[in-house]
């Protein structure tokens, strides 16, 4: 489903991704892992097609296309669905409306007919129970006023609703708490299935203990430097960043 | 690589789609002003010696204001001085005189209505609005006339009522805005040749939208249309006014005076889609919108509001207010004004309060987008009687892009202690990130801007007529097309 190879990325002068190689299947779920400043939200940013990032090497192929290529509407078109570390807020804008708009954009692209108030109300209905969602947050300005752990709530809610094939959750774990952590945790569950893929990009391991990835993937200094099944990531648990630094910079000691 | 500025300025350069022209043979005097154009224009119009005395005078106030200081300087916009004398004062498309009904107005000006989406024609009228179609400087049809005529209610055109109902524009007219108001208003009561004509009798719901439709069409005219409305006690009337101009390249003056009267109890309701043409990408051409709008709260529990959207104009000056005479009266102003390339817009609103426990509130959302100049200027007066007064404003700003600008002159006068003012103002820039997250939800980035601007023009919409409500936000999306890439 998604190729990555040698991706390299700036922002401004500063190098952030140093050549990034990976394959999600469908089907699969791999967690990134990585210190503050690794690159992850980055890697995220730049597949979903964000322009502060520059992207100066290498190659991403999603389902046979050249990624790179495609504007960020259309990679969510195609259905690629990043849920953000930190939901904007839009004033004046309902979630539902907001959310309607983005299906139906979504659908258009697909040759799908466009869903009317009716159909897309009794969606969102259904929808709302596989994240605990109330109906009043949904009429409300979107994310205006939200707590952390509603925002990110409304994330998964819509990842629910648009029903992607290539998930990729940002840090969603941050700033939640246990109860929100396993409503979000239900959610993504919820949408796992052989034709979806997620990235899943966190800081701590509390999040796979919810989400089981089949893979997991260290990033470090903008390169994957170590990969393994869940293991690792209670292996990092353990024995924290630190020793994949010192891995890290002894391998790159030896290459100089 | 594309930034997010210029994406968005991209999104807001786009062609406006009423600049055509009717070619249609018109009467026309010539250039200049004087008295004896005056004279020309009050005899051309019919009109009792009281009118042409009114204008006389206002004429000869002007002139000396004209020789004297010229026209207001303190409004932050600016433009080449105007050439008085180098403008038509008065342009009437040939037809009979009088049309009795539609059958005998030019089918040329029905086209042209037609072509802006307005219908005159009887089978095609949109229902619960009663127009008036002004044509440069002539009302040509107003619909619906008969069914509003049956509840005592007056619509029609200025001229019309100068005829038929002398005795309330002698009553009213300059009560709310004296010809020696301003620059602007002299000049328009010295020459308005045309406009709307409202009377609600007392006690009388008005079952429908009354609207003016104002079109300029021919060239180096001036359009100084006039409008009042009188709301006789316990009365309520919804009134809409739409207004377009062709594409040209040199600018055109419209100076147009609105009066409202609330007697005791009554509500008026006074909604604008300004839609002039607002010049192009270089700033070339367009319309310079020099407006005098006013509405006196007379009676007690009395309500005036003023909503407005301006899109269109090269320069905007404009200030709908309230004056809150009877005790318990109320003020409102809603506005959203967008200005992009080089639209300069100051506009705002003065709310004086003089009666007791009189209320106003002003909410006001600003849009600059390209090269843009956006003001608010607004006043809050409370007078040393205005005992209990409140006064809510809000002023918004947004950006899209770097070279624009927000402005804020808020003016403040309280001489009364037991009033109660709060004023809050915020200025925004459609992030980056906004557009992003909208984008990264599939929505294409022109809509994700339209949708964000909406959003921010939410509370302002929701006072406008169903009708209207939409036409606005189609516009203002339209307004915006082209400014992201």
């Amino acid at each position: 489903m998604l190729e990555i190879k040698n991706l390299q990325a700036k922002i401004g002068n500063n190098d952030i991704l140093r050549g990034i190689d990976l394959t999600v299947n469908a089907g699969e779920i791999h967690a990134v892992m990585g210190p503050n400043g690794s690159g992850k939200s980055t890697l995220a940013h730049v597949l979903a097609g964000r322009e502060a990032y520059e992207v100066t090497a290498g190659e991403v192929i999603y389902e046979g296309k050249d990624l790179l290529k495609m504007s960020p509407e259309d990679r969510a078109r195609e259905g690629i669905f990043l849920a953000f570390q930190y939901p904007v807020e839009i004033p004046g804008v309902s979630t539902t409306y907001f959310l309607k708009a983005g299906l139906n954009a979504i659908r258009k692209h697909r040759g799908l007919e466009e869903l009317d108030a009716m159909d897309f109300l009794a969606l969102v209905k259904e929808k709302m129970k596989v994240v605990e969602m109330d109906q009043s947050l949904l009429n409300r300005p979107i994310n205006e006023g939200f707590s952390g752990g509603e925002k990110k709530r409304n994330e998964i809610f819509q990842m629910v609703v648009l029903d992607p094939k290539l998930a990729i959750l940002d840090e969603t774990d941050s700033g939640l708490d246990i109860d929100a952590l396993r409503i979000v945790a239900n959610g993504v569950n919820a949408l796992r299935s052989k034709d979806r893929a997620m990235i899943v990009i966190t800081h701590y391991q509390r999040l796979l203990n919810y989400i089981v990835p089949d893979y997991v993937h260290v990033l470090f200094d903008g390169r994957i430097v170590k990969s393994g099944g869940k293991a690792l990531a209670l292996e990092l648990e353990e024995k924290g960043y630190d020793w994949i630094k010192a891995e890290a910079e002894s391998a790159q000691q030896t290459i100089a | 690589m594309p930034t997010a500025t210029n994406t968005i300025e991209a999104l807001t350069n786009r062609e406006y789609k009423y600049g055509f022209v009717t070619e249609i043979e018109a009467d026309v005097a010539p250039r200049g002003l004087n008295a004896d154009i005056i004279r020309l224009i009050s005899a051309k119009k019919n009109e009792p010696q009281f009118m042409l005395e009114w204008r006389l005078k206002a004429y000869r106030y002007w002139a000396k204001l004209e020789k004297t200081e010229g026209a207001p300087k303190w409004a932050n916009v600016h433009y080449p001085p105007i050439d008085y004398q180098d403008i038509i004062y008065y342009s009437a498309p040939k037809q009979k005189k009088g049309p009795e009904s539609l059958d005998e107005v030019d089918p040329k000006l029905l086209e042209t209505f037609e072509k802006l989406g307005i219908s005159l024609t009887e089978q095609k009228r949109l229902t619960g609005v009663a127009v008036d179609a002004v044509f440069d400087s002539v009302s040509v049809a107003t619909t619906f006339k008969e069914k509003l005529s049956e509840l005592g209610i007056i619509f029609c055109s200025f001229s019309e009522a100068v005829q038929n109902h002398p005795e309330l524009v002698e009553q009213y007219l300059g009560s709310v805005v004296p010809y020696t108001d301003n620059f602007f208003a002299a000049l328009n009561s010295a020459v308005f040749t045309d406009g709307s004509f409202v009377y609600v009798p007392k006690g009388v719901r008005c079952p429908m939208e009354l609207s003016t439709y104002f079109r300029i069409n021919a060239a180096d005219t001036g359009q100084f249309e006039r409008t009042l409305i009188i709301a006789d006690e316990g009365s309520y009337v919804s009134y809409l006014e739409g207004c377009t101009a062709p594409m040209r390249d040199t600018n055109q003056l419209h100076a147009a005076v609105v009066e409202l009267i609330a007697l005791n109890n009554a509500q008026i309701k006074y909604s604008t889609v300004q839609n002039w043409y607002p010049g192009d990408e270089e700033g070339k051409g367009g319309i310079y919108n020099f407006v005098t709008k006013r509405g006196k709260c007379l009676g007690k529990n009395s309500k005036i509001s003023w909503t407005q959207v301006e899109t269109g104009s090269a320069i905007t000056w404009k200030y709908p207010s309230c004056i809150l005479q009877g005790d318990n009266s109320i003020g409102e102003f809603y506005s959203v004004a967008l200005t992009n390339n080089y639209q300069q817009a100051d506009t705002g609103t003065k709310m004086i309060h003089m009666g007791k426990n009189t209320k106003s509130t002003i909410i006001s959302k600003g849009i600059s987008a390209g090269h843009g100049q956006n003001t608010y200027r607004g006043l809050v007066k409370i007078m040393k009687g205005a005992t209990g007064a409140r006064n809510y404003s809000q002023c918004d700003s947004l950006l899209l892009g770097d070279q624009c600008g927000a402005h804020t002159f808020p003016y403040l006068e309280v001489n009364n202690n037991s009033s109660q003012v709060e004023h809050e103002a915020s200025t925004s820039k459609i992030g980056e990130d906004q557009l992003f997250y909208c984008r990264q939800r599939g929505i294409a980035a022109e809509d994700a801007v339209s949708m964000i601007v909406n959003g921010f023009c939410k509370q302002v919409f929701r006072e406008l007529p169903m009708e209207f409500a939409v036409e606005a936000q189609k516009l203002l999306g339209v307004s915006l097309e082209g400014s992201v890439g």
